[in-house]
């Protein structure tokens, strides 16, 4: 059954984003990235010497994997949009995972900065995949400046804590026009899945996968992970009950008389 | 011989002398070790993966040729590279 995922005006059939962040080389790296399914791939800008030249851009190419630029390490939003348009141009793509946080220690978006390079990045025709807080309220006025999509933190960057607010990010998903995708915190597949199961419609995740200690392994977890959370998610959950409610048939019951404790 | 006349950028954060006159597309080039056509593409056919601000302003490939670079810009080169 087709269950692609349309985003930034691009059909997906992965509803996994790997992100390029945190792999201990670039050959496991790759090994992870084909493992993961992924079809998009989020990759920072940085200075030619500082990034060693171009090798990510070009295993990228080899791979026929789709950057998606990131604005990581903005602080303010006229960094971001600077950031924004040297990826657009180096890249040549008009996607931009808009990330404007607060501080260091949470790496936490900043609202008000976020809302605005937004706005400013839509209207000079971005695609704007909008990395911000699990606030169902922050989530909506992106959507009404115009993101493509809205990504709610599951939990701040890097720290594998799962997902905090999952009562949120399920109101988010609910309440949306444009894909959901749950960036950041992820730290095992469980976690992926109950992204999909609270109805995202995509996972970005990164860390978690470079930092395990098998890292094309978990890669591998984490697609099954968002594959089967995203089957539960359509399928269905039953409703939660307090008392069980038996599952074989009451007829037809053998008797052997009374408990032997009697 | 006098040597022809320099100047000084700060060329990805480092300072660094370059000729007088020189444009963005030959320093680009020389940054990066390829070789570009008039239009800011690579000479090899590949996609080039790379821009440019020059004193925080975005400079297109395309304007690289024309644009000549004067005492005391600062230059940035950038390519992506590994990040969440």
């Amino acid at each position: 059954m087709d269950d692609a995922l349309v985003i930034g005006g691009e059909r997906l059939t992965s509803r996994l984003i790997m992100g390029t962040g945190g792999a201990s080389s670039l050959a496991t790296l790759e090994e992870s990235l084909v493992a993961s399914g992924t079809e998009v791939t989020t990759v920072a800008i940085r200075r030619y010497a500082a990034a060693g030249g171009n090798s990510v851009f070009a295993m990228l190419e080899r791979l026929g994997v789709r950057a998606l630029p990131n604005t990581a390490g903005c602080f303010t939003a006229r960094d971001a949009v600077l950031t924004a348009q040297l990826a657009r141009e180096a890249l040549e793509t008009d996607w931009i995972k808009l990330e404007v946080v607060a501080d260091e220690d949470t790496l936490l978006p900043d609202p008000v900065e976020l809302l605005t390079a937004a706005d400013q990045l839509v209207a000079d025709g971005f695609s704007v995949f909008a990395y911000t807080n699990d606030d169902p309220i922050l989530a909506r006025r992106l959507q009404d400046v115009g993101v493509a999509a809205v990504m709610p933190a599951g939990a701040p960057i890097g720290t594998g804590l799962g997902i905090l607010n999952p009562h949120h990010i399920a109101m988010i998903a609910a309440a949306a026009e444009v894909p959901v995708v749950l960036d950041a915190g992820v730290g095992t597949a469980s976690d992926a899945a109950l992204a999909m199961e609270l109805g995202c419609d995509a996972v970005l995740l990164a860390s978690a996968v470079t930092r395990a200690h098998d890292a094309p392994l978990m890669a591998r977890a984490m697609r099954a992970a968002v594959q089967a959370g995203r089957d539960a998610y359509r399928a269905g959950r039953i409703p939660r009950r307090s008392l069980a409610r038996a599952s074989s048939p009451d007829e037809g019951r053998i008797d052997a008389g009374p408990a032997l404790a009697d | 011989m006098t040597s022809s006349p320099e100047i000084t950028v700060v060329l990805d954060g480092e300072t660094t002398r370059l000729a007088q006159g020189i444009t963005l597309r030959e320093t680009v080039a020389r940054h990066i070790g390829r070789e570009l056509g008039p239009d800011g593409t690579p000479a090899d056919g590949g996609r080039l993966g790379v821009a440019v601000a020059v004193d925080g302003a975005v400079v297109p490939r395309r304007e690289w040729h024309a644009h000549v670079i004067a005492a005391g810009s600062t230059i940035d080169v950038v390519t992506a590279t590994q990040g969440g």
